[in-house]
C-alpha cells in the first residue's frame, strides 16, 4: 500500500459538502440553457458531417449551417433537434444529409412542431442520437476488448507524451516512436487558436500552427496508428485530446465516437484562460462529462495552469479548491471516480527552502483527499529557464515526488522546456529520467509515511484548510461572481463578457436535447 | 589580452562540451560520424565520452575536446535592442510608478482576417511561447476585439477606451492584404486623432520589422514575437524613463 495521510475527516467531508454547494447553481444554469455547441454536438451524434462547398472557403461543417439556419428561422429555445426532425418525419427531407442540403441550397423551411408532430419529431431525433449513443458504445466496448488484449501499463504511474508537429501525417510516426519508447499515454496538442473556433474542422489536417487541429479524421488516423503499436507492444496505448474552447461538447462527441481514451476537460480553464464565456462554458462543459462518462473516457483537468501564473505556495489551496468542484461537476455528469484525472503541477520555485517538502504535501493532499481517482502530475514548467542541465535535475526530483506519492498519470518533463519544442534526444532523455526513477524508487511510497504532525502532514492540513475558508467564501458570493472577482488563476472574468456569449440560448419549456435526455436516462 | 578560448580547467585549454544526435545506427560508423561533425566544428581532439541508440535508426552524442577557435573580444559586436526587455513585474512598475493609471491596450484583427492567432498569442492570458499575454499584466488594460473588425470600428472603440496602444495583427497576405490593410489603419487614425493617436503596433508572420514608417505605424513586429518583447516595447515607447539631469 502506498503512502497516503490520515485527513482530518471533518474537513474533508466539509470541503466536500461545500463544493457541492458552490457547484449546484451552475449546473441548475446549465440546465436552464443550450449552445450552439451542444446543439451541434446532438447533430454530430445523429451522423451529420462533412461541410457546405458553397458557404466561405468550403470549411463550415453542416452541423453549423444547420444550427444557424435552425436559429435564423425558429430561434435554438426548443433546440435543434425538433425543427430538424420535424422536417424529416413530415417528409420534407428524406434524411439528415438532405436537412443539410436543403440549408445549403436555401430551400429550407423550419418550423418547431406540436401536438403529433411534436411527438413523432421527438421520436425519430430519439431514435437517430441513440444510434449514435449506440457507436459511442460500441467503440467504448471495443476499448475494454483491446485493453483485455494488449493489457494496460505494467505499472502505476502512466507515462504520458506529447506529439505537436502541425502535421496529422509527421505526428503518426512520431506517436509511434513515443510509444515504442515507452509512453503510455500520447497528446496530440491542438494549433494555437482552436479553441477560439467556433467550427470544428474537417478531414485530415496538415496545417497547424504549434499543434494539429482536431478534427474527427484526425483522431480516426491516431487511434488507428496506436491501434497497431499497440499490437506491436502487447500494450494499449491511450490517446489523449482536448475537450475545450468553442466546439468542447462537439470534440467530446467526437472523442467518443472515434475511441479517444482521455480528454482535456476542465470546469474553468476556458473561462480563465481562453476568456470563454462562464456561462457558455459551464453549459458546453455539463454536455461534454455526461459524453465522456458515457464513453468510458478519462477527463484531465487543468489546476496545473492556475500555479502557471499565481504562485505555487500561496495559491496551492485555489488548486484543491478547483479538484473539488471538478470532482463534483464530473460526479453530477456521471463520470465515476476512475475517470477523474484531476491535475496538478510540480511549479514551487526551487530557491524556496524546503520546496521538495512543500511538493510532497501538496500531491501527498491530492492523492489522500482523491484516492481513488488517477491524478494527473505535471512537471514544472515556470520554472524551467533554459538552464538543461538545472532543468534535468528539476525533473528528477519531479519524476521521484510523483513516484513517492503515488502519482497516477505522469506528464514527463522535458529539460528544454521553454527552449526548443522537444527534440528528439530531448524526449530520450527525458524518458530515461523516468525510466531511472522509477527503477531506483518505484514502490518507495510504501516505506514513506509522514508522521502525524510533522512537516509534509501540517502543511498539507493548512492547505486543506485554507481551501474550505476559500469554499466557504465562493458559497458566500456564488461561484460565478467569485470567477469574475479573479479567485483562481489571479484572472477576472465577469458573466456577462467572454468569447461565444452570443451562442448560448435559455431553454423554453419542451426544448428537446436528445443526447442529454438519453444520456440522463441511463445514468 | 583580447584573444581568448573555452576554459575547461586551465587556461588557454579550449574544452567545450556539446551534444547532438546524428540519423545513424549505433556502432562504430556512427562514432567516427561524430568525430568528424566534432572536427568540422573545430574541436580537435575531440572524445565521444558517451553515446547511445535512439529507436533504431538514431544515435545520440556527447561529445567533449579542445575547440581550434579563438574568440576576438575586440571583435565582438553586440546587436543593441533600442528597447530594454522587462520581465512582467518590471513592466507593472513602470507602469504604475510612470502612468499612475492602468495602460490601455486594445487588440483586433482587421479587414477580412479571421486569423486571430496572432492577437490571442500576445493578449490571452495563455500567452505565446512560454510567456503569459498581456491580459496577465496587472497594469494593463486589455480589451481584445477579435477577428474581422473594421478599422472605423476599431477607430471608434480605440477613442472610446481611450487606447495608449493598439495592437493589430494579420496573418492574411494575399495580393498583399496585410500591407494594405495597415496604410488604411494608419491613414484612418491619423485622419480621425491626428497627434493623439494612440500608439499603433502591427505584427505578423509577413511582416518585415523595418518597414514600420514606410506603413506609417510606430512598431512592426514580425515572426515568433513574444508578449514579453511587445509589453517592454510599449513601455519603452509609451513610458520612457526621465533622462537623469
Amino acid at each position: 500500500m502506498s503512502a497516503r495521510l490520515t485527513l482530518d475527516a471533518g474537513l474533508v467531508t466539509r470541503a466536500r459538502e461545500l463544493a457541492a454547494l458552490a457547484a449546484q447553481p451552475v449546473i441548475d444554469l446549465a440546465g436552464q440553457h443550450t449552445t450552439v455547441s451542444v446543439e451541434r454536438a446532438v447533430l454530430r451524434l445523429a451522423g451529420l458531417e462533412g461541410t457546405d462547398p458553397v458557404t466561405g472557403e468550403g470549411e463550415i461543417p453542416w452541423v453549423n449551417r444547420v444550427v444557424d439556419v435552425v436559429r435564423e428561422q425558429v430561434g435554438l429555445e426548443h433546440g435543434v433537434a425538433l425543427p430538424v426532425w420535424h422536417a424529416i418525419a413530415s417528409g420534407g427531407a428524406g434524411s439528415l444529409q438532405e436537412v443539410a442540403e436543403q440549408v445549403g441550397a436555401g430551400t429550407a423551411r423550419f418550423e418547431v412542431p406540436t401536438g403529433g408532430a411534436e411527438e413523432r419529431a421527438r421520436e425519430a431525433a430519439l431514435a437517430a442520437v441513440g444510434a449514435g449513443l449506440s457507436r459511442v458504445d460500441g467503440a467504448r466496448r471495443r476499448r475494454e476488448e483491446l485493453v483485455a488484449t494488449h493489457g494496460d501499463p505494467p505499472r502505476r504511474p502512466w507515462i504520458y507524451l506529447i506529439v505537436a508537429t502541425g502535421d496529422i501525417y509527421e505526428d503518426i510516426p512520431q506517436a509511434q516512436a513515443a510509444a515504442r519508447a515507452g509512453a503510455d499515454v500520447i497528446a496530440v496538442i491542438r494549433s494555437t487558436g482552436q479553441s477560439l473556433l467556433d467550427y470544428v474542422p474537417e478531414g485530415a489536417t496538415r496545417t497547424g500552427y504549434a499543434g494539429t487541429y482536431a478534427t474527427q479524421e484526425n483522431f480516426r488516423l491516431m487511434r488507428a496508428a496506436l491501434d497497431e503499436v499497440s499490437a506491436e507492444l502487447g500494450r494499449y496505448v491511450r490517446l489523449t485530446n482536448y475537450a475545450s474552447g468553442l466546439c468542447m461538447p462537439e470534440i467530446a462527441a467526437l472523442a467518443g465516437l472515434e475511441r479517444l481514451d482521455m480528454m482535456l476537460n476542465d470546469a474553468m480553464y476556458g473561462i480563465l484562460f481562453r476568456d470563454i464565456n462562464p456561462i457558455r462554458t459551464f453549459v458546453d462543459q455539463r454536455f461534454s462529462r455526461m459524453v465522456h462518462a458515457r464513453a468510458g473516457i478519462i477527463i484531465n483537468t487543468g489546476e496545473d495552469n492556475y500555479l502557471t501564473t499565481a504562485d505555487a505556495v500561496d495559491e496551492a489551496h485555489t488548486v484543491t479548491v478547483s479538484q473539488l468542484l471538478n470532482e463534483r461537476f464530473a460526479r453530477e455528469a456521471g463520470l465515476e471516480d476512475w475517470q477523474l484525472g484531476l491535475g496538478h503541477a510540480f511549479e514551487i520555485n526551487p530557491t524556496v527552502p524546503g520546496s521538495f517538502r512543500l511538493e510532497l504535501a501538496h500531491a501527498m493532499l491530492a492523492r489522500s483527499l482523491f484516492p481513488d481517482a488517477p491524478l494527473k502530475w505535471m512537471p514544472p514548467t515556470k520554472h524551467m529557464t533554459g538552464d538543461v542541465f538545472g532543468g534535468y535535475l528539476l525533473d528528477g526530483f519531479f519524476n521521484l515526488a510523483g513516484m513517492l506519492t503515488d502519482q497516477s498519470i505522469l506528464l514527463v518533463g522535458m529539460m528544454t522546456e521553454a527552449v526548443v519544442t522537444p527534440w528528439l534526444s530531448d524526449r530520450d532523455l527525458a524518458l530515461r529520467n523516468v525510466r531511472y526513477v522509477l527503477d531506483a524508487a518505484g514502490g518507495l511510497g510504501e516505506d514513506f509515511s509522514p508522521p502525524p504532525g510533522g512537516f509534509i502532514d501540517t502543511r498539507a492540513h493548512t492547505v486543506l484548510g485554507e481551501a474550505v475558508d476559500l469554499l466557504e467564501r465562493i458559497t458566500a458570493d456564488g461561484l460565478l461572481p467569485s470567477i469574475a472577482q479573479g479567485t483562481f488563476g489571479i484572472t477576472k472574468r465577469p458573466a456577462d463578457r467572454g468569447k461565444g456569449l452570443d451562442g448560448v440560448v435559455v431553454k423554453a419549456p419542451g426544448h428537446l436535447d436528445p443526447a442529454t435526455e438519453l444520456m440522463e436516462a441511463a445514468l | 589580452m583580447s584573444i581568448v578560448r573555452p576554459y575547461g580547467d586551465t587556461t588557454g585549454d579550449g574544452m567545450v562540451q556539446t551534444s547532438f544526435t546524428l540519423p545513424v545506427p549505433p556502432g562504430p560508423k556512427a562514432e567516427g560520424a561524430a568525430l568528424q561533425l566534432a572536427g568540422k566544428m573545430g574541436i580537435h581532439p575531440a572524445m565521444v565520452v558517451h553515446s547511445h541508440g535512439i529507436g533504431t535508426g538514431f544515435t545520440f552524442f556527447v561529445v567533449y575536446g579542445s575547440v581550434t577557435h579563438l574568440v576576438d573580444l575586440d571583435a565582438v559586436e553586440v546587436e543593441e535592442r533600442d528597447y530594454p526587455l522587462l520581465s512582467p513585474t518590471e513592466v507593472n512598475g513602470a507602469i504604475k510608478t510612470r502612468l499612475h493609471r492602468k495602460l490601455v491596450v486594445m487588440g483586433a484583427c482587421i479587414g477580412t482576417d479571421a486569423h486571430t492567432v496572432g492577437i490571442d498569442a500576445i493578449l490571452n492570458l495563455k500567452g505565446f511561447a512560454g510567456e503569459k499575454g498581456l491580459e496577465y499584466y496587472r497594469e494593463m488594460d486589455v480589451a481584445n476585439l477579435g477577428a474581422q473588425v473594421t478599422v472605423p470600428e476599431l477607430v471608434g472603440q480605440a477613442r472610446a477606451a481611450r487606447a495608449d496602444a493598439v495592437l493589430v495583427s494579420q496573418v492574411v497576405t494575399q495580393k498583399d492584404a496585410h500591407l494594405r490593410n495597415t496604410r488604411e489603419l494608419a491613414g484612418a487614425f491619423r485622419e480621425a486623432m491626428g497627434e493623439s493617436r494612440p500608439l499603433l503596433v502591427v505584427g505578423g508572420p509577413r511582416f518585415d520589422p523595418a518597414m514600420a514608417r514606410d506603413l506609417g505605424v510606430d512598431k512592426v513586429f514580425g515572426r515568433g514575437t513574444t508578449p514579453g518583447e511587445v509589453a517592454s516595447y510599449l513601455v519603452s515607447a509609451l513610458l520612457p524613463e526621465e533622462v537623469a539631469a
